[in-house]
């Protein structure tokens, strides 16, 4: 009697418990009120710090600033995670208190380095408990995240802004045929080149006779070598040391994400549907065949035309080594672009975008040949991206954030704030207009939407290797491309190790699993998600 | 139970409590997480017979790991106490300035270790760190501090060896405070010059002291893993990765729970096992030097 006592006394304190701690302890449906954001009003950050004073307008629709201050949220408690200030964490801060603002919920938002992003969400997602309503972080985690997300409600999906995200970028937040992230940016590699060296006159005559080549914005990553070796030690417009390359190099930073980059255009065949990272059918690694070889070699070789450190670069590194203008070139996310675009830059408008190089002839897994023809592919990399949880109470709440985040005139904004990390990922930012009005000359501005533009219609697409588990198999093949770039291993030894590791990876993860997940990535890749 | 007992468990349980809870408990759960194959698919503890262990025996990059700490820390502890004790000896006798230099030797123990790795990490920068401007002003060509394995191991040495150098100090400096006058004015008095005295007076004197300070610093130094993390992640290669930053790797980053808890419970005992052994040859080394003496 007593033990059933203590027992029931135990139940009824830890319910209480739980529900005290679980936020709000109510639904979190908006009730009406009435508008404080004049419909068409003028958007700007200008009074929450020290942002740029421009202002745009705000468009109506259900996101918009006007339609998000008619509703009422007071009482609601919001707990959302991000990524540290300033990237993704800072628009997080700011458009939290914004909706605060407009609403009247409280959103309490904590802030995380990168290192421990990953165990923070997926900790109490695992143990079922409802520690965050909405979560920021990077969109290849889908396949480990996946499961604890609340799908995309159809009204979100009928928004205007929602209907102009990219497809590559809807893509990229669908799973099993349900959209269950919200996206919030866009991000692929691409090609950054300085025009000021490439069209110097002395330059390119140098160049003529040493190679015979015209110096142009490389076009295969032979190219990108030879153009390298050639601009490594030569003198910038203020005398200035320029080096060739800068790039992501890093261990455990992105440098999977730099070599899936390299390997793209030698692995990707666009004939091949059976997969990119490994053989769909067989789930057999293609991780350690010729073309991600090839890749691993040429990757190794660019080494003397790093600058000092270049081995050790982490993205930070790589946006100031370009966006300084102490690289000649570089190829990764957005950032670096954005950088050498900041108005004290000093190569602002000296700069060009373009497509990853490709190359001259691509490994067909099918036949298991190299094909002697030209190939590109276009790497639509990870980006951030944000989910609500499925043990969240306030999905309302957590959903009108997100829509609210997103909404055209902030997204206008924040893509203008470099640190930010936030990049273009719908049609409208593919406007040339839009970064002139910024201060970017013509050709900068074309070049950089063009670029966006054409990867979106680009037929042969890698995607990330969105899978349980995923974290493992990069971690991994991030320790093999170190190893061979550090001369421990030869390029096929690292990624025969790699390629090992894989297999043990699918198995312990469970084969089935990865491979139904592993299916979905094929499709994207064919265009068929 | 007696009055006086009951009041002594009430007073320990508290303490006890808090003990298991905070060392006990996750202790046998580790042991337990260490059975299972709990990874971020399968986030549940089931049983499989110590497979874990298994891969743990094949694992190289673990076992070099445990070497690569061997070195770094064998290194810096070393370093740590040869240069703490000097400045402790510096710093022990009338000097000017000596309060203000006491207080200045800490200054580094009292930064925060990530901070100051970032920090370090720009001074070893190699094309804008300053370390290799100062090198290029003597003519001495710029090193490649953290792309090259030689190096790397300099550079992370150094952070460490700036960094705790001035606990080093503060024990020996203590241990300095409390020792007697008699030995040596008794040596001043035989005519003992200050190399003679260090060696047959301060230093063995010194040995109880020594031993603690050693052991306490390779305790530390054994879990070195956030100046890694900062400087080298690791690298070039797996050069620089110790077993603490190799557990975050697998236990952190790529959630492999079950796998993290084997190979923490393996570094423990192997810490335990090395700590003791080391604690033991030095007990003995520092006494044959007392009995020289």
């Amino acid at each position: 009697m007593k033990r059933n006592l203590t027992a029931t006394v135990l139940l009824v304190g830890s319910l209480v418990l739980t529900t005290a701690c679980s936020g709000t302890g109510g639904s979190s449906a908006a009730k009406e009120k009435e508008a404080t954001f004049p419909a068409g009003g003028d958007v700007s950050y200008s009074k929450y710090g020290d942002y740029p004073q421009t202002t745009t307008k705000d468009v109506e629709g259900p996101c918009s600033w006007h339609a998000t201050s008619a509703k009422d949220y007071s009482g609601v408690t919001l707990k959302v995670i991000s990524h540290a200030v300033p990237v993704l964490g800072e628009p997080t801060v700011l458009h939290a208190k914004q909706f605060s603002e407009l609403t009247g919920a409280k959103v309490d938002v904590v802030n995380v380095p990168f290192g421990e992003l990953y165990q923070k969400l997926i900790t109490p997602l695992q143990a079922g408990q409802p520690a965050y309503d909405v979560m920021f972080y990077p969109s290849l985690w889908i396949g480990d995240m996946a499961p604890y997300l609340e799908p995309v409600p159809q009204q979100y999906l009928d928004t205007a802004g929602m209907k102009d995200v990219t497809k590559a970028f809807m893509d990229v937040a669908t799973w099993d045929g349900k959209v269950v992230q919200y996206p919030v940016d866009g991000d692929r590699h691409y090609l950054k080149v300085r025009t000021d060296l490439l069209t110097d006159p002395k330059n390119m005559a140098d160049y003529k006779a040493e190679t015979g080549d015209d110096l142009r914005v490389p076009t295969t990553w032979s190219e990108y070598q030879q153009v390298a070796e050639f601009l490594t030690g030569r003198k910038g417009a203020q005398g200035e040391a320029v080096f060739g390359s800068a790039e992501v190099t890093k261990r455990d930073d992105l440098t999977f994400s730099a070599f899936i980059s390299r390997a793209a255009a030698y692995a990707k065949h666009p004939d091949a549907k059976g997969g990119f990272f490994f053989d769909a059918e067989t789930m057999e690694p293609l991780i350690n065949t010729p073309g991600w070889v090839k890749a691993l070699d040429d990757f190794v070789a660019i080494a003397p035309s790093l600058p000092p450190g270049g081995t050790n670069f982490g993205l930070g590194d790589e946006i100031l080594s370009f966006g300084g203008g102490q690289a000649a070139m570089s190829y990764s996310w957005d950032d670096a672009f954005i950088q050498a675009q900041q108005p004290d830059s000093p190569i602002r408008n000296e700069v060009a975008a373009a497509q990853l190089p490709g190359t001259d002839e691509v490994w067909n897994p099918e036949t298991g040949q190299w094909d002697k023809q030209p190939n590109q592919a276009a790497y639509f990399t990870w980006g951030w991206t944000s989910a609500v949880a499925g043990s969240s109470k306030n999905t309302e709440a957590a959903f009108d954030f997100l829509c609210f985040f997103s909404n055209e005139a902030n997204t206008a904004l924040d893509l203008q704030i470099g640190r930010f990390g936030i990049n273009p990922y719908r049609n409208a930012h593919f406007d040339a207009a839009f970064w002139e009005e910024q201060g970017w000359s013509a050709e900068a501005a074309t070049s950089y939407v063009e670029t966006l533009a054409d990867m979106e219609t680009n037929p042969n697409r890698v995607f990330d290797l969105r899978v349980p588990g995923v974290n493992q198999y990069m971690s991994s093949l991030a320790t093999g491309v170190a190893a061979a770039m550090a001369g421990q291993k030869s390029s096929q030894e690292a990624l025969d190790g790699v390629a090992q590791e894989w297999k043990a990876i699918t198995e312990q993860v469970g084969k089935d699993e990865v491979q139904a997940a592993y299916r979905n990535v094929v499709k994207l890749e064919n265009g068929e998600g | 139970m007696t009055a006086l007992r009951r009041y002594k468990v009430l007073f320990l349980a508290p303490g006890l409590l808090t003990l298991f809870l905070i060392i006990i408990f996750p202790l046998l759960f580790t042991v337990r997480v260490a059975f299972s194959s709990w990874n971020v698919a399968s986030p549940q503890m089931d049983w499989n017979a110590g497979a874990n262990f298994v891969r743990m025996v094949h694992d190289g990059r673990f076992w070099s790991s445990v070497l690569h700490l061997v070195v770094l820390a064998g290194g810096t502890v070393l370093v740590e106490y040869v240069i703490g004790f000097a400045l402790a000896l510096a710093v022990w006798r009338e000097v000017r300035g000596r309060r203000l230099l006491r207080v200045l030797f800490l200054v580094p123990m009292m930064t925060t270790p990530v901070v100051m790795a970032a920090v370090w990490q720009m001074m070893f920068h190699e094309s804008l760190g300053p370390v290799n401007d100062l090198l290029g002003r003597i003519g001495i060509a710029p090193v490649p501090w953290l792309t090259s394995p030689g190096p790397a191991y300099v550079a992370l040495m150094t952070v460490e060896i700036w960094q705790w150098t001035p606990f080093m100090m503060l024990l020996m400096l203590a241990g300095l405070l409390s020792l007697p006058r008699e030995p040596f004015m008794a040596a001043a008095i035989d005519g003992a010059g200050p190399l003679r005295t260090f060696r047959r007076v301060t230093f063995p004197l010194l040995a109880p002291v020594s031993v603690t300070a050693l052991i306490i610093r390779l305790i530390e130094a054994s879990k070195m893993s956030d100046t890694v993390y900062v400087l080298t992640s690791g690298g070039p290669g797996s050069a620089t990765e110790t077993p603490g930053y190799y557990l975050y790797i697998r236990g952190l980053k790529e959630q492999q729970t079950g796998y993290a808890g084997s190979l923490s419970l393996t570094y423990l005992v192997l810490m335990i096992v090395a700590l003791t052994i080391i604690s033991a040859l030095l007990v003995r080394a520092f006494r044959s030097q007392e009995e020289l003496r």
